[in-house]
């Protein structure tokens, strides 16, 4: 009894697969998907490499000291790191009284109650605070920016597909949408002439939709100026705050790694001697 | 265990004398995962797959524990007690990672498990009911698996949780309120992450306990084995301790080495960037996909997508979950009385062929729902049903298979180029 209900069934979801897919391909022969811009000028992020990359990566404590100026000078005039404490800063090289001094001197206090008033009110950041937005609240955020909304950096790099690799090709990438061109040399605005950019926004191919609302924000060679001497062209900076947001992101990448290696080399060792014991015992018997 | 060659368990100090008279735990102990328990001699490294499910459990379990330790079940608060753990707790980082990535190791074993059981022919008579229990530790394992992955409350954990929940309201009539009652709201909300939570803390424990009667059921005829002949005396055992336990040492070892590197060097790999965004109930994600473990299924799901008398929706939900269900008749679907793979050709070609398959539809599983993924994913789910409702029942009847050996023994000592004594 099983067997005949279970064939009838059977014929039952094949035939319905069937007709699902001639249905499918009789619309997709006589009316083709069309292609879309994203699909054909949308890049992949560039080959960049950074010092924690791979099995051993270590964090480049003087690249990421650098990102974080990039961050502090540039970024965070629109983005806040809710996750990151300036204390945090001490893993990356900052002194105790170094990150008191950066959270006394950040430019956007954190929010506060008027102890006499008990009203709304903002006070200077200690290291205990984590790196606030500049604006009060979302709908803030949006008004500011075209109603876009510059999202907290802190996860950024685990966010995103090639999550640094990303970040660096988004603040290189923007590029004038006139006469833009992708590698097959197709012309973006001959080819797609309703995807004109909207003057709000901002042309970049490395973003999903190739239009965002970031102006961009590494312009010119110089924007930040490297106490170690670094020259800050416009790629470097792009490179040290990606850095620095794997960081963010991760910050016990490097323990991680540095832990992994011991348990490997453990667990290899133990695995060695269990296959040992193993063909011990069995060297006894045929099996 | 019954065979009458089985080691006894002699208690030699007195104190386990003592106990076995009042709580005789040490005995089922040995006869369960000692030298009480005689195995075939001849099992290869698929028969690894169980007792590595059983420590992926207890994995599972001991990360979890810790973690639950740490975490908030609070729609406000739960994503960033995540990151708390990820940053703050001592090691959270290594125990959330070994958590998450234990899953996918979970299902890797399991996954491996079932298919050793459908090439050997594990689930014929008399191990149906080890079958059928294994079946429904798989069930409890999707759906605690699930539910874990809600608890991060990122934008995957809130979507996924919407559009699964969401396939009830394909039933008619009654599904939209199931679908509410489930979520206990109109959408995910702190009522179906707090209960959620609830039960991915339970599950685990059911799932132990299933375990304990999946073992039991094992051992009442014992494991079966790559021939697929029944043991037929003493020759053609081992005691499982020391024997199987150094072999089952072994593969934990090697387990343990895959899942560390992952675990340490690429622990994010098996899982989707979206859900490092705090979930947003105003923001869809441009592609939603559940895990890698369910894709195959999701494929399924997807694969109906016209209408035919009842709604295509429908026909997916029903087709996803007769996927799985049919499993449980698979029994009395392949009557051939040979249970190896190893003596049935044609079989033995399908076999391969629903192995291509599953991994076909887990691919269209995890890519967009567009063209070519959707007929590619109907022509595959076509053969997943027609592989068990129409293929094996008929191959089992029409196919000649190969001559069996006539004893574990015999095949063995072929293998060594001897003959039987
Ligand atoms: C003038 C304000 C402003 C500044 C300065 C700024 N951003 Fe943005 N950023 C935005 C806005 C607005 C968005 C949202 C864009 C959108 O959704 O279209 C955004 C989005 C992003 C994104 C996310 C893109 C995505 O895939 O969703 C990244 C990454 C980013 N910014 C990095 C940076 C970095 C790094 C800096 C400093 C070098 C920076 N931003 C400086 C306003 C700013
Ligand atoms: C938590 C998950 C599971 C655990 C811990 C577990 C544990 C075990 C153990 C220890 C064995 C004996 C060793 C072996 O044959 O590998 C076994 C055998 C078996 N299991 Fe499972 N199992 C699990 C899930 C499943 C599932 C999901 C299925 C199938 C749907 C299944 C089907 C079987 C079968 C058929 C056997 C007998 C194999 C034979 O003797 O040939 N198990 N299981």
């Amino acid at each position: 009894m099983v067997r005949p209900i279970a064939f009838l069934a059977g014929l039952g979801f094949v035939f319905v697969l069937l007709f699902s897919l001639v249905n499918g391909a009789v619309a997709y022969i006589s009316e083709p998907p069309k292609p879309t811009v994203e699909h054909e000028f949308h890049l992949h992020p560039k080959e960049v490499h950074f010092a924690s990359d791979g099995a051993l990566g270590k964090f480049d404590l003087q690249q990421l000291q650098r990102g974080f100026q990039v961050y502090k000078e540039v970024c965070s005039a629109c983005h806040s790191l809710n996750q990151v404490a300036f204390r945090d800063l001490e893993h990356i090289g900052f002194t105790g009284p170094e990150v008191k001094a950066i959270a006394k001197n950040w430019a956007i206090e954190v929010p506060s109650i008027n102890p006499a008033t008990g009203e709304p009110a903002t006070r200077k950041a200690t290291p205990a605070d984590k790196f606030p937005s500049p604006y009060a609240n979302e709908v803030a955020g949006r008004a500011a920016n075209n109603n876009a909304l510059p999202p907290d950096l802190s996860l950024m790099t685990k966010a995103r597909h090639d999550g640094p690799a990303y970040v660096y090709s988004l603040l290189t990438g923007y590029a004038a949408q006139e006469g833009y061109k992708n590698d097959a040399g197709k012309e973006l605005l001959k080819e797609f002439p309703d995807a004109k950019t909207s003057p709000m926004l901002h042309f970049n191919p490395y973003f999903a939709n190739l239009n965002i609302a970031m102006p961009p924000p590494l312009v010119a060679d110089g924007q930040v100026s490297y106490a170690d001497g670094t020259p800050a062209t416009v790629d470097q900076m792009a490179k040290d705050v990606a850095a620095f947001l794997v960081w963010t992101a991760e910050p016990k990448l490097q323990t991680r790694h540095e832990v992994g290696l011991w348990f490997t080399l453990y667990l290899l060792l133990a695995t060695a001697l269990a296959f040992m014991a193993y063909r011990n015992i069995w060297s006894r018997v045929k099996h | 265990m019954s065979f009458p060659w089985a080691n006894q368990y002699a208690p030699k100090n007195p104190f386990m004398k003592w106990m076995d008279e009042r709580l005789p735990l040490p005995r089922l102990v040995y006869n369960a995962v000692g030298a009480g328990y005689p195995v075939p001699r001849n099992l290869n490294y698929f028969w690894n797959f169980g007792v590595l499910a059983g420590a992926a459990l207890g994995i599972q379990i001991i990360t979890g524990i810790i973690l639950a330790m740490h975490y908030a079940a609070n729609g406000a608060i739960a994503f960033d007690s995540v990151e708390h753990i990820m940053r703050d707790v001592n090691s959270g980082w290594m125990l959330r990672y070994a958590h998450a990535t234990g899953a996918s190791f979970f299902f890797i074993v399991v996954y491996l498990h079932i298919f050793r059981g459908l090439y050997y022919g594990s689930y014929k008579a008399p191990r149906e009911m080890v079958w059928l229990l294994g079946l429904v530790i798989y069930l409890l394992m999707m759906a605690t698996g699930f539910m874990g992955y809600v608890l991060p409350w990122g934008q995957m954990s809130f979507w996924g949780a919407k559009v699964i929940t969401g396939l009830f309201s394909a039933i008619p009539v009654v599904g939209t309120p199931i679908q509410t009652w489930l979520l206990g709201g109109f959408a995910p909300d702190n009522a179906a992450l707090n209960r959620f939570f609830s039960l991915h803390y339970l599950l685990p424990f059911v799932i132990a306990g299933v375990i304990i009667l999946h073992i039991w059921a094992l051992h009442i005829p014992g494991s079966s084995n790559p021939t697929g002949i029944e043991v037929k005396g003493p020759q053609d055992t081992l005691p499982f301790h020391p024997y199987y336990t150094a072999k089952d040492g072994f593969g934990l070892g090697v387990f343990l080495i895959l899942y560390t590197l992952v675990l340490f060097y690429a622990p994010n790999a098996l899982g989707h960037p979206d859900n490092y965004i705090p979930a947003n109930p105003l923001s869809t994600p441009a592609h939603i996909v559940p895990e890698w473990y369910y894709w195959p299924f999701y494929a399924i799901l997807r694969a109906f997508t016209s209408d035919f008398i009842l709604p295509a929706k429908l026909w997916g939900v029903l087709a996803m979950f007769s996927a799985i269900l049919l499993l449980f008749i698979l029994p009395w679907l392949d009557k051939s009385p040979v249970r190896s793979g190893n003596y049935r050709p044609a079989f033995k070609k399908f076999f391969w062929l629903l192995v291509a398959d599953v991994l076909v539809l887990g691919y269209c599983g995890g890519s967009p729902a567009e063209e070519p993924y959707v007929m590619i994913s109907q022509l595959a789910a076509a053969y997943y049903f027609a592989h068990f409702l129409i293929i094996l029942p008929i191959v089992s009847r029409m196919e000649r298979p190969l001559p069996l050996p006539n004893s574990i023994t015999e095949a063995v000592l072929e293998k060594h180029g001897e003959a039987t004594a």
